[in-house]
């Protein structure tokens, strides 16, 4: 009986909307809009908390990148000296690992900017000696063949694992496994092919498209410290080829726990002041990285949420604006149905009911906008935008809740009119 | 929505003796109150308003008593509280005072809620322009009442093709009232009227708004009704239309100038 009331209300409310449809349609145009711009607004700031959630997952959350800085101030020193030391050292390798017992491993990075060749082929490699934990941490999915294991690095195997797009470039249409690739003046064997994930961001990942892994002590002894600095283009007087003396250019710290994290980072940082007179080094901590990213979403939630919320009051005002003239037109209506023995709180009802109606099929119809709007936003700003249903159904229930406030006033208003002066209103 | 709007609508109002107990007593002397016929009783009926500063007597001391199944006329020039007595009946309005006896309620004493609810139990409306809603069918016009009574759908659907049979519309249930004539439209508001079987029929200038013959069916309905037990109180300032009522109350400066036929 009750939920027939209901059901026969609301359907009254939806017939007397539909009596003047362009209207109707035209005041559920605010809340159209003021749900729709919530819901695209909140995806953007979702869509941008999980690129940056993607990122961190690319770095891992329990690691620390620390990373070789060539100083600004010694290239514009007057005349660039032939060789410029700088960077991060063996030994700071060996004494993080060493001394401190919240790290579970380090893994080391040496990149050497060098010509791969594979027969007429030749691609611009960043070759990489590091250790078979590399694999570990910067986990990429696999290709073909193998990783690189600890058997070759302790017998110094000219063994390299190239990335996919690599690979392509190099051994397009051949066999990949066992080609011999030429580095240098050195020949190495393909034995894997992994999946790169070049990315930027905050903090750019370890991995790069153009990787070329090959052991770290194989790459020590083969290319040595000294990296020639640009092309011959920039050769410096006396037909001297500038060079960089970088002994690590990446060390990756494996902390143990994520709560560790950031004062194992504070340890480092004192510890490379110690050794370091120049700042000749940076200390990424992606888990930092994660906090101010949790930090920028909820600013950017607040902002986007009010400036939406604005619309939705917009919207609100103008279905109040709305039912306030259809009080009015039908202040004869009202006196018939007081005369006849309506209560004022029918007759709020009433007009509640189909406030709320035109609020909320404002909403539905904004919620389908919203997913649109997102998907605009993403084709044509390049923003990644995720919606989530809780923001669906926030926004519906927002909606209910504008008709109901915004639609108070005016259903009140329609109740309080004298039945006698209603009756005589033409 | 409506469940809390019900909840507090549902007011056993009736099932409460507490009202005809708490009214009656002093005045049992005056007016004989055990009498079941007297159905409307009105006792030095004042109504008042204020017209800018100006203290303004509509009805100044209006007393006597209406019996079950009588049909009254009230008439009285513009100005003589013709349309405030109606609205004072209708129980739109209370009066200043005096005391108003309707099914054994003071309506002085009642508040808004329980006077719509008298208004929805007891009284049924014919206006002299209609007073259909236009956007509704001439069938949802007359379950108009039995919406407010809270009647279920399939119920009020027969209710409201019973009574379009009696008033001759039943062929009209899905119009709506603006494709309708005159005098179909008023058929349609007595049905209405009748939903809720009131115990009184006010019209107000009922043919007004019609032409001479539709103006005689019209007053042939309400004869017929009478006949059949309605109580009707009409009001008119046409001796033609009230010569069909059997009795005449004379209205002049708020007071009762004279009663003829009294039944």
């Amino acid at each position: 009986m009750r939920q027939w009331r209901i059901t026969r209300n609301v359907s009254l409310g939806i017939k007397s909307l539909l009596l003047h449809k362009l209207r109707s349609f035209l005041t559920m145009l605010g809340m159209v809009c003021g749900v729709g711009s919530v819901i695209s607004m909140l995806s953007v700031g979702e869509g941008a908390s999980q690129e940056a959630m993607e990122q961190i997952r690319k770095l891992g959350s329990n690691n620390i990148i620390l990373q070789s800085v060539k100083m600004a101030a010694d290239e514009n020193a007057g005349q660039a000296p032939m060789l410029t030391p700088f960077g991060l050292l063996y030994e700071d390798d060996e004494r993080i690992r060493q001394t401190m017992p919240s790290v579970r491993r380090t893994v080391p990075a040496k990149h050497i900017p060098a010509e791969g060749r594979l027969g007429e082929r030749a691609m611009e490699l960043r070759v990489v000696g590091t250790t078979p934990e590399w694999f570990d941490l910067v986990s990429r999915k696999m290709l073909a063949g193998r990783l690189m294991s600890w058997r070759d690095y302790n017998g110094r195997a000219g063994v390299c694992v190239l990335t996919e797009s690599g690979a392509r470039k190099l051994l397009a249409g051949k066999k990949t496994i066992g080609q011999a690739v030429r580095i240098g003046s050195n020949s190495y064997e393909v034995i894997g092919i992994i999946q790169s994930e070049q990315g930027g961001g905050a903090i750019a990942t370890p991995d790069r498209d153009t990787d070329a892994y090959i052991p770290l002590n194989v790459a020590r002894e083969r290319h040595g410290d000294r990296i020639e600095r640009g092309s011959r283009s920039t050769m410096g007087p006396g037909n001297q080829i500038p060079r960089d003396l970088v002994e690590l250019h990446q060390i990756i710290v494996e902390v143990n726990s994520a709560e560790d994290v950031e004062d194992t980072a504070a340890a480092i940082k004192t510890m490379l002041e110690r050794f370091h007179k120049k700042a000749d080094y940076r200390i990424d901590v992606p888990l930092a990285l994660l906090r101010q990213a949790e930090a920028t979403k909820r600013t950017f939630n607040i902002v986007l949420g009010s400036i939406a919320g604005i619309g939705l009051l917009v919207g609100g005002i103008g279905i109040m604006n709305i039912m306030l003239a259809t009080v009015t037109e039908r202040t004869r209506e009202i006196g018939i149905r007081r005369a006849i023995g309506a209560k004022r709180r029918q007759i709020v009802g009433q007009f509640l009911i189909e406030t709320v109606v035109l609020s909320s099929v404002g909403g539905l119809l904004g919620a389908l906008l919203g997913p649109a709007l997102a998907w605009g936003v993403e084709t044509s700003f390049g923003m990644a935008t995720v919606v989530t249903p809780w923001s669906i159904i926030l926004s519906l229930g927002i909606s209910v809740g504008v008709g109901i406030i915004f639609g108070i006033y005016p259903a009140i208003r329609a109740a309080n009119l004298d039945p006698i002066e209603a009756l005589r209103h033409e | 929505m409506s469940l809390w709007l019900e909840k507090i609508t549902n007011v056993p109002l009736f099932a409460q003796g507490l009202w005809r107990n708490t009214i009656m007593p002093q005045n049992s002397q005056t007016y004989n109150s055990t009498d079941q016929d007297d159905l409307v009783i009105l006792r030095d009926v004042h109504k008042s308003y204020m017209m800018g500063t100006q203290e303004v007597h509509a009805l100044a001391g209006v007393s006597l008593t209406f019996r079950k199944g009588s049909f009254w006329a009230i008439m009285g020039p513009s100005g003589s509280g013709k349309s405030t007595m109606l609205n004072l009946l209708g129980c739109m309005d209370r009066p200043t005072s005096g005391h108003y006896i309707l099914e054994g309620y003071d309506v002085g004493m009642l508040d808004d809620d329980r006077l719509s609810e008298l208004r929805l139990r007891a009284l049924g409306f014919i206006f002299q322009s209609f007073n259909l809603i236009q956007q509704l069918t001439v069938q949802e016009n007359i379950e108009l009442p039995l919406y407010y009574l809270g009647w279920d759908a399939g119920k009020s659907a027969r209710r409201a093709r019973e009574l379009a049979e009696m008033v001759g519309l039943e062929q009209r249930l899905t119009h709506r009232p603006s494709e309708l004539s005159g005098g179909q439209q008023q058929r349609a508001a007595i049905a209405r009227a009748l939903a809720n079987d009131p115990s009184v029929l006010l019209a107000d200038e009922p043919t007004g708004n019609l032409d001479s013959a539709t103006s005689v069916q019209i007053l042939e309905t309400l004869v017929d009704l009478n006949s059949k037990g309605k109580t009707i109180i009409m009001v008119t300032h046409e001796p033609d239309i009230a010569a069909y009522a059997r009795s005449c109350l004379h209205l002049r400066d708020g007071i009762i100038d004279r009663v003829e036929g009294a039944a």
